[in-house]
């Protein structure tokens, strides 16, 4: 892992260590290559009462590149309902691809997935979920999004 | 003695010399007239660069900005100089926001945007960070890295500033990994784009020259008048004005060559090209034959085609508004529909037309009927394409036969290229041929057709008994006539191949054929 790279996960860690933002508590950082933290929404909207967790993953290029992220489904969490998330967490949010800007980071991601739920007006998953579920590779990273909805 | 064909045994050997050289001028003095002809001019990334600059450098004079910007402005506007200008004019800010360039007309005056830290910092350059000056700024931690003692900092000329170990990261990524022209700041919110100002002093020589690539590639597929030569590994271009146009290609068949002798077709980049049909029959007809291949059922049922472009795509997420990276073009997924009309259903499109999905049934029914007289033309096709493939091996055995005709005669080895010339024609012609069945294959019964058949006949005979004398054995008395005959008939074989392809060109500059199919 690049010198930047852990230098910045390490001031992020111990920013998030120190305060989190309202919803985001930090559930898991063994390494600074992947953390789990757990988000829910304080406000009145669908998901309220809800708690799901998100995964990161940094790769050697962060905060150059966007960190991987999903939303963790397993016995305990699920992904939300929500038109821009498929069923086996993958998000299709731009500034995760080709909206991303380094100075964005890991408190800024949760803020920005949290005001998306928040928005979310009818809880459906996104047309094709099945398809694309099926043949999903393993990291969303290598699916080509296209975003145009910025409404929700 | 023009005609080489009209010739007696006797007097063939004086003359021999300057024959070949007569029949060269007659066919370059017919080139100039034939139908199927199109003018094209082979250019090298050189070529193409010098282009650029000569654009910017326009650019640069008319707006008084630097030719970097130019470039990003030229780029912004896909490298259409004139439509440019002309909006430049009509409203110079809007052009300069929406390009990511900055206002000069504000330039001087302090961002909003600027940290306070930065202000001293020349805008575009790479300072290093002195302590002697007068009033100590407030401690600079590079946002990205977190390295509170960065020893440069740089910014664009909107000021937010980075180390310079991150903008190198930062631009090498964006154009070794991601292939992009367009860089903007790495601020979130900032819109300001990198110059090759600023990118040729933050990046290593060998992103530089990629960046360039980079840039004469976007001019040249945005450039309708421009196409790369499909060949792999060959870097010419081709520019044909003639064929720039989609309506142009329902009458031309741009067959061009580049520098380096690669055929292909200007329209649609088929290499070797397919003349005498039109792309649209080529390419329906490579896609009809290709259907039965997995690949190609594989395609039909995950791809779709931009319907501006034609460019393939493939949906693996997201909604149903599809933009097509290439042309930008914007369509519906599911009803293949212009998205202007769609307005804000993502997921669902309301517009699908039930009648589409009766038709796709009765469409599939009918096909097998069908599938009897498409094999009947596709064999045909399909052996011309065979023939061409064994074409090394017909020159290889060629050469021998030449040889052995040295040896037995008194000829020499200019005196023998008849044979080579008779392969080269064999070949040619039967690419002629092959695709002169895929336009039969949609073509509607008639006059024209029976015409167009009886020309393609005529051809195969002719071709058929060249192939024919190449494959004669070699009798040292007889080498004399079969060197004639061999003369006679490439001659003869090539003016049928100019029959064919001149009749053709004229047939769809006329609109004279009629399809069986809705093209």
């Amino acid at each position: 892992m690049a010198t930047f790279s852990s230098r910045r996960l390490t001031k992020e860690l111990v920013a998030l260590r120190e305060e989190c933002p309202a919803g985001i508590t930090l559930l898991s950082t063994e390494d600074l290559k992947s953390w789990t933290l757990s988000l829910e929404l304080l406000g009145e909207s669908l998901f309220k009462g809800e708690v799901f967790a998100l995964r990161f993953t940094f790769g050697s290029r962060y905060p150059i590149e966007a960190p991987e992220v999903v939303f963790v489904v397993n016995d305990k969490y699920k992904a939300p309902m929500h038109p821009h998330v498929y069923s086996n967490g993958h998000i299709c949010a731009s500034i995760l691809g080709s909206e991303w800007s380094p100075v964005l980071n890991t408190s800024t991601i949760c803020i920005t997935l949290q005001s998306m739920l928040a928005s979310c007006k009818k809880k459906e998953r996104p047309e094709g979920n099945d398809r694309y579920v099926k043949n999903a590779p393993l990291s969303p990273k290598n699916t080509h999004f296209l975003y145009d909805d910025d409404s929700v | 003695m023009i005609d080489g064909t009209q010739e007696s045994n006797s007097e063939m050997s004086d003359n021999d010399d300057y024959n070949f050289d007569a029949e060269l001028s007659v066919m370059k003095g017919k080139a100039r007239q034939r139908a199927f002809d199109v003018e094209a001019e082979s250019l090298s990334v050189q070529d193409i660069e010098a282009i650029m600059k000569r654009d910017a450098e326009h650019v640069s004079g008319i707006f008084g900005a630097p030719v970097s910007i130019a470039y990003l402005l030229l780029r912004y506007q896909t490298w259409n100089k004139e439509k440019l200008i002309e909006r430049y004019m009509d409203d110079p800010s809007k052009v300069l926001a929406t390009a990511g360039v900055l206002d000069p007309s504000t330039e001087n005056l302090a961002s909003p945007l600027m940290p306070p830290s930065s202000r001293r910092v020349t805008r575009g350059t790479t300072s290093t960070r002195s302590r002697q000056s007068q009033p100590s700024p407030p401690p600079f931690m590079c946002p990205i890295c977190c390295d509170d003692e960065p020893p440069n900092i740089m910014s664009l000329g909107c000021g937010h500033m980075y180390c310079s170990n991150c903008w190198d990261t930062y631009l090498h990524t964006k154009i070794r990994e991601e292939g992009e022209l367009s860089i903007r700041c790495m601020d979130e919110l900032c819109a300001i784009q990198a110059d090759q100002t600023f990118i040729r002093k933050v990046v290593s020589n060998q992103d530089l020259q990629r960046y360039h690539e980079l840039l004469v590639r976007d001019y040249v597929t945005n450039n309708p008048q421009l196409r790369f030569c499909p060949h792999p590994g060959c870097a010419y271009a081709l520019s044909c004005a003639a064929a720039s146009t989609k309506s142009a290609l329902q009458t031309i068949v741009p067959t061009v060559r580049c520098a380096e002798k690669h055929a292909f077709c200007f329209g649609c980049a088929l290499e070797g090209g397919h003349a005498p049909v039109i792309c649209t029959v080529s390419k329906l007809w490579l896609k009809k034959c290709a259907d039965d291949s997995e690949t190609a059922n594989w395609i039909k049922s995950n791809t779709k085609e931009c319907t501006n472009c034609n460019s393939t795509i493939e949906k693996n997420g997201g909604c149903n508004h599809m933009t097509c990276k290439k042309c930008k073009n914007e369509f519906c997924w599911v009803c293949m529909g212009s998205w202007a009309e769609h307005g804000t259903s993502w997921y669902s499109c309301n517009r699908y037309d039930e009648k589409d999905g009766v038709d796709a049934r009765d469409i599939q029914s009918k096909s097998r009927a069908s599938l009897e007289r498409y094999l009947h033309y596709y064999n045909r096709w399909a052996n011309h394409e065979q023939s061409a493939r064994l074409s090394l091996d017909l020159y290889a055995k060629t050469e021998k036969k030449m040889e052995e005709m040295q040896i037995t005669s008194n000829l020499t080895w200019i005196e023998v290229q008849f044979a080579k010339k008779a392969v080269d024609e064999v070949i040619k012609c039967r690419k002629t041929l092959k695709w002169t069945y895929a336009m039969a294959f949609y073509l509607e019964s008639g006059n024209a057709k029976q015409l167009f058949e009886d020309n393609q006949a005529d051809l195969e005979k002719a071709v058929e008994d060249l192939s024919e004398l190449l494959e004669s054995p070699i009798e040292p008395e007889t080498i004399p006539i079969l060197r004639q005959k061999m003369t006679d008939k490439t001659v003869y074989v090539a003016k049928r191949n100019d029959i064919v392809l001149e009749d053709t060109a004229k047939g769809f500059v006329d609109g004279r054929w009629i399809w069986n199919i809705g093209m």
